[in-house]
């Protein structure tokens, strides 16, 4: 169930931007252009998947990417790719903003979080994105229910572990190892290696 | 906690889905353990492609947005340790609207990305110290009320103040201030019709800043900046380098 299954895709995009960050850091609007093209589509697809406003997730894609530009010269490729950082600090600009929207009354919101299945439905016509949503659509299955939902409702709708705990009525600590093995599982699924 | 609980946050901590207290003794666990050091790079390379799962096509008109903010943007040199964070190092003639963005991302630049940008834990504690005053003085410059006025100061720096009425604060920003003679210090003034309170001192280092000035505005018109002996002054000793009504 859980076989290893080479993607492609921005995998191989990685070498190419990680160089492209370096032009950026010096200034290179070309480049930051190309990088651009390479990054905006995921970006603004996961932004939206946590935040669900779209006049919202266009303001924090912009702020990811210009935090792309001023920061470039602070990427460490030894610490992991350069999608995995940008998409690192989209997903932390969208929780932070998800979390300060947030007020005690969205319990309701919250308990419609459960029904929602993240946003596949919105799609691009890239090739590599469709294979790599796939992919991921195949690995996600292949979690116990309790870890699906526990990696699903922390990564695509930015709620802390103890909101999951709270809402799908489990103990802390279980919420935290269903969130590590869970994203264990996916890894060996998908084949990551860093 | 112990070191086998924290271990079991990677997960947690790549989602971004600890409170932050756990995050930071999280992070200082990985500095001392390197198989979740490795743990989380690959976790983090997980999510990341959670992320691309979800991909979209981006409405063309963003890229126009995005590339002519950039052209604005002043980009920040490689983080050295001990180099002073928290503060704002602006090109002039932008929006406030585009320092306070620029400011936010300076505040929420912790989790994977101080991980990322691993250095030593005090430096990350005093970022974590300046947080609150930096959300406050975001909210300051990104206030629907936020009033601007600019004034030139000496050997061609510009002083900008913005004053929000509604959170009863108010921002000083600066650019190309020249460095204090040794043994002197920048202070801030409220003018209260005439009468100068206080209001804070600009950190000596920094000729590009922006500081959240100290004290409600109340009834203040206005305010000063002058030349004082390090450590400040209860009341000005020297003329004023700039005196500056609030727009209203």
């Amino acid at each position: 169930m859980n076989q290893a299954v080479h993607i492609g895709g921005p995998a191989s995009a990685g070498p190419d931007l990680q160089q492209l960050l370096g032009l950026v850091a010096r200034g290179d609007h070309e480049a930051f252009s190309r990088v651009y093209d390479a990054v905006c589509g995921p970006v603004l697809g996961l932004v939206r998947a946590v935040l669900r406003d779209p006049a919202q997730s266009e303001e924090v894609t912009q702020e990811v990417l210009i935090e792309v530009w001023r920061t470039a010269a602070r990427f460490q490729p030894s610490r992991g790719s350069a999608m995995t950082w940008i998409l690192t600090l989209a997903h932390r600009r969208a929780v932070d903003r998800v979390r300060s929207a947030q007020a005690a009354t969205d319990r309701e919101r919250r308990a419609a979080l459960l029904d929602q299945t993240p946003a596949y439905d919105e799609v691009t016509e890239q090739v590599e994105a469709r294979l790599e949503r796939e992919q991921v659509r195949r690995c996600l299955r292949g979690l116990t229910e309790l870890q699906r939902q526990s990696v699903t409702l922390a990564y695509y709708r930015g709620l802390a572990y103890r909101e999951v705990a709270e809402l799908l009525a489990v103990p802390l600590g279980t919420v935290k190892t269903r969130l590590r093995d869970g994203l264990i599982r996916l890894r060996d699924c998908l084949g990551v290696s860093a | 906690m112990n070191a086998a609980d924290l271990h079991t946050l990677t997960g947690a901590y790549v989602l971004h889905a600890l409170a932050p207290d756990e995050r930071a003794e999280f992070e200082r666990h990985l500095l001392i353990c390197p198989a979740c050091a490795q743990e989380v790079r690959e976790l983090a390379a997980t999510v990341g492609k959670l992320g691309l799962a979800v991909a979209v096509t981006p409405p063309p008109a963003l890229k126009q947005h995005v590339l002519r903010r950039i052209s604005a943007e002043r980009q920040e040199p490689p983080r050295v340790p001990g180099a002073r964070r928290g503060g704002a190092r602006r090109g002039r003639g932008l929006s406030r609207f585009v320092l306070a963005a620029c400011l936010a991302a300076t505040v929420s630049f912790g989790g994977v990305a101080a991980w990322q940008h691993q250095e030593a834990r005090e430096a990350r504690e005093d970022a974590r110290a300046s947080q609150r005053q930096a959300e406050e003085l975001a909210s300051v410059l990104a206030a629907p009320d936020a009033r601007v006025s600019g004034t030139k100061l000496p050997e061609g720096a510009r002083g900008t103040v913005v004053v929000s009425q509604s959170r009863n604060k108010a921002a000083f920003l600066t650019s190309g201030l020249p460095k204090p003679p040794p043994g002197k210090v920048y202070q801030l003034w409220f003018d209260d019709g005439g009468k100068m309170r206080p209001a804070g001192l600009m950190d000596p280092a920094v000729t590009d800043n922006a500081v959240l000035m100290d004290g409600p505005v109340d009834g203040a018109a206005g305010m000063g900046l002058t030349l004082e002996p390090a450590g400040g002054s209860p009341e000005p000793t020297t003329d004023p380098l700039a005196l500056m009504r609030f727009s209203t």
